[in-house]
């Protein structure tokens, strides 16, 4: 495998059981990244966020994995166990999950958990600790860090909640980081701004970026390569710069379906569910 | 008449004060949108009105009615919100089933099983989701499962809380055309908070936008398309959000 070449996915199956057969939710999607930014696109349902916790060995039984590859930077994912995979998250690789509020500690301040994540790794003294913790919350542009460190994940507002997930997530400088809608709730201005800490690590430390987003514009603007997920299939990959020429029908209905900022029609178009594959 | 009117809205988590001197009235069958920095205010507002922020001075009234500090199961028949954050407000141990048909048992209506099937089609949730947990959907099937719940009872008034940030744009615009014509069938009134402004543009009349816990300009969906506001932050939000792919 090449230096630059972090991940390597081949023939990635994921299924749950229903009370006949199992189905396959991902099917057989194989994908590489090098040290660069890749856009994951595609229909909700379509197995994205399976696919990112997948790499990070996060789908619990009854959910079942399967790949004739899983590696990252040479080391088979498949091969590790759970002690392994624990020293392996976060260090290395961290994941923004879609839910961000929900995947913090309720009984924990947010100064508290940024802290522990930094910690973990590093021998520094509470007031190095302190500062780093208030610097990168600054970087994600939180007003008033001094205030937000002791508030619990209730107590912060849902764009907040995305920040300081990403914060956490960035602090201990992973090799690769899969952020799943880590900006979807924050306006246009505010979430470049927050991209360009991701964009900085990537420069600096050469960090590899996984993109999950429903946001076509973003992705397309800010990624390096797009791979579009239909049911479970990629059905189309191509450079993030030629998303508006893409050719499968379904990114060409996912275009269509984008509201503009002089917005007169009716109604929007959509793509024909009556389509879809029954399951 | 309003659907909705704040007067003079300060609300507060403790000491600390979030929103000030929020005004701004809503008429029946308006759609407005609220929009503005992350972490101004803006779901705080919408908890008020659903009376789920215990410490606020000034008015609130809903269809002329003055909202008190509490919730009450009447005014879920007329009001109802989708809550920003689809996880935190679904029950970890309650089925989509489950979570559909409990405002049906509370407001005591019988044909549950034709509701919930026409619900969960309108939001485009296949029926083999039905007895499905949160933690077995994905991000965008549990947002529509909180829209489902909303809709369930036929409310005149819904509080939007960003109800499509989780939603590929071709599902966004299946749940943005039913907002529309349930609006155009029935009256519906909407407050929709989102950071999406061709969002707004198609579906609002009008829109507020709030910084820092104030409302710095209330306009036209007119003046949105035309790009055309008075203040600053307004011109900022704009010119930021004017991307296209190309
Ligand atoms: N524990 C589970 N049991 C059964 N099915 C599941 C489970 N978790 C997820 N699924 C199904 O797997 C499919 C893929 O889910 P995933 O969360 O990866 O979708 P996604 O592409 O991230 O969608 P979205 O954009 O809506 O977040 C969905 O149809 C979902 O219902
Ligand atoms: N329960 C709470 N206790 C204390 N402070 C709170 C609580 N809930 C919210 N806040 C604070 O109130 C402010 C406004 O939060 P709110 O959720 O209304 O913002 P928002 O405009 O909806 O932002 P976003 O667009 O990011 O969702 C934030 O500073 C937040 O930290
Ligand atoms: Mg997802
Ligand atoms: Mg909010």
């Amino acid at each position: 495998m090449s230096e630059d070449k972090l991940l390597e996915v081949k023939n990635l199956r994921i299924s749950f059981p229903t009370t006949r057969d199992r189905i396959e939710v991902v099917k057989g999607i194989s994908f590489d990244l090098g040290r660069e930014k890749l856009g994951i696109v595609g229909e909700s349902g379509s197995g994205k966020s399976l696919t990112g916790r997948s790499i990070l060995k996060l789908i619990r039984a009854p959910g079942q994995v399967t790949a004739d590859k899983l590696s990252f930077k040479n080391i088979d994912l498949l091969a590790q166990n759970e002690k392994q995979m624990r020293n392996i998250r976060g260090t290395k690789i961290s994941m923004i999950m879609q839910d961000p509020k929900f995947s913090l500690n309720p009984v924990m301040t947010i100064g508290a958990q940024i802290s522990e994540s930094l910690n973990a790794h590093n021998k520094l003294s509470k007031s190095e600790v302190n500062q780093r913790v208030i610097d990168m919350l600054n970087d994600v542009k939180i007003n008033d860090p001094e205030r937000v460190v002791k508030l619990y994940p209730h107590e912060v507002s849902g764009g907040m909640g995305q920040r300081i997930m990403i914060a956490m997530m960035l602090i201990p400088q992973p090799d690769l980081l899969i952020a799943d809608e880590p900006t979807s709730s924050l306006d246009v201005s505010v979430q470049a701004q927050v991209l360009n800490v991701i964009d900085d690590l990537i420069s600096k430390k050469g960090m590899g970026l996984i993109l999950i987003s429903h946001d076509l514009v973003l992705t397309s603007r800010y990624c390096d390569r797009i791979l579009v997920m239909k049911s479970g299939e990629i059905v189309e990959e191509c450079k993030a710069s030629e998303l508006a020429n893409a050719k499968h029908p379904y990114t060409r209905g996912l275009l269509a379906a984008i509201p503009s900022l002089n917005e007169t029609r009716d109604e929007l178009p959509t793509l024909n569910r009556l389509q879809k594959e029954p399951i | 008449m309003n659907a909705i009117e704040l007067n003079e809205l300060d609300i507060f988590y403790g000491d600390t004060q979030i929103t000030d001197n929020i005004s701004f009235d809503i008429k029946q069958g308006e759609s407005f949108a609220l929009v503005g920095e992350s972490g101004s205010g803006k779901s705080t507002i919408l908890k008020a009105i659903m009376g789920l922020a215990p410490k606020w001075n000034g008015s609130i009234k809903v269809n002329n009615v003055a909202r008190s500090h509490g919730i009450d199961y009447d005014f879920a028949a007329q009001c109802q919100m989708v809550f920003q954050d689809p996880y935190g407000s679904l029950h970890p141990r309650k089925t989509v089933d489950a979570t559909l048909s409990e405002p049906l048992t509370i407001h005591r209506i019988s044909d549950q099983n034709e509701r919930i099937e026409q619900v969960m089609q309108s939001v485009g949730l296949d029926l083999s989701f039905r007895f499905r947990y949160p933690h077995q959907l994905s991000g965008g099937q549990r947002q529509r499962v909180v829209i489902a719940r909303a809709l369930i009872l036929e409310p005149k008034i819904l509080l939007l809380d960003e109800p499509t940030s989780a939603l590929d744009v071709s599902v966004q615009a299946e749940i943005l055309n039913l907002f529309k014509k349930l609006r155009k069938e029935r009256g519906l009134t909407y407050l929709m908070v989102t950071h999406n402004l061709p969002v707004v543009s198609f579906l609002c009349d009008r829109l507020a936008v709030i910084k820092a816990g104030k409302l710095v300009e209330v306009t036209g969906v007119e003046q949105l398309r035309q790009g055309n506001f008075k203040h600053a932050y307004t011109q900022e939000l704009y010119a930021a959000s004017g991307g296209v792919i190309s």
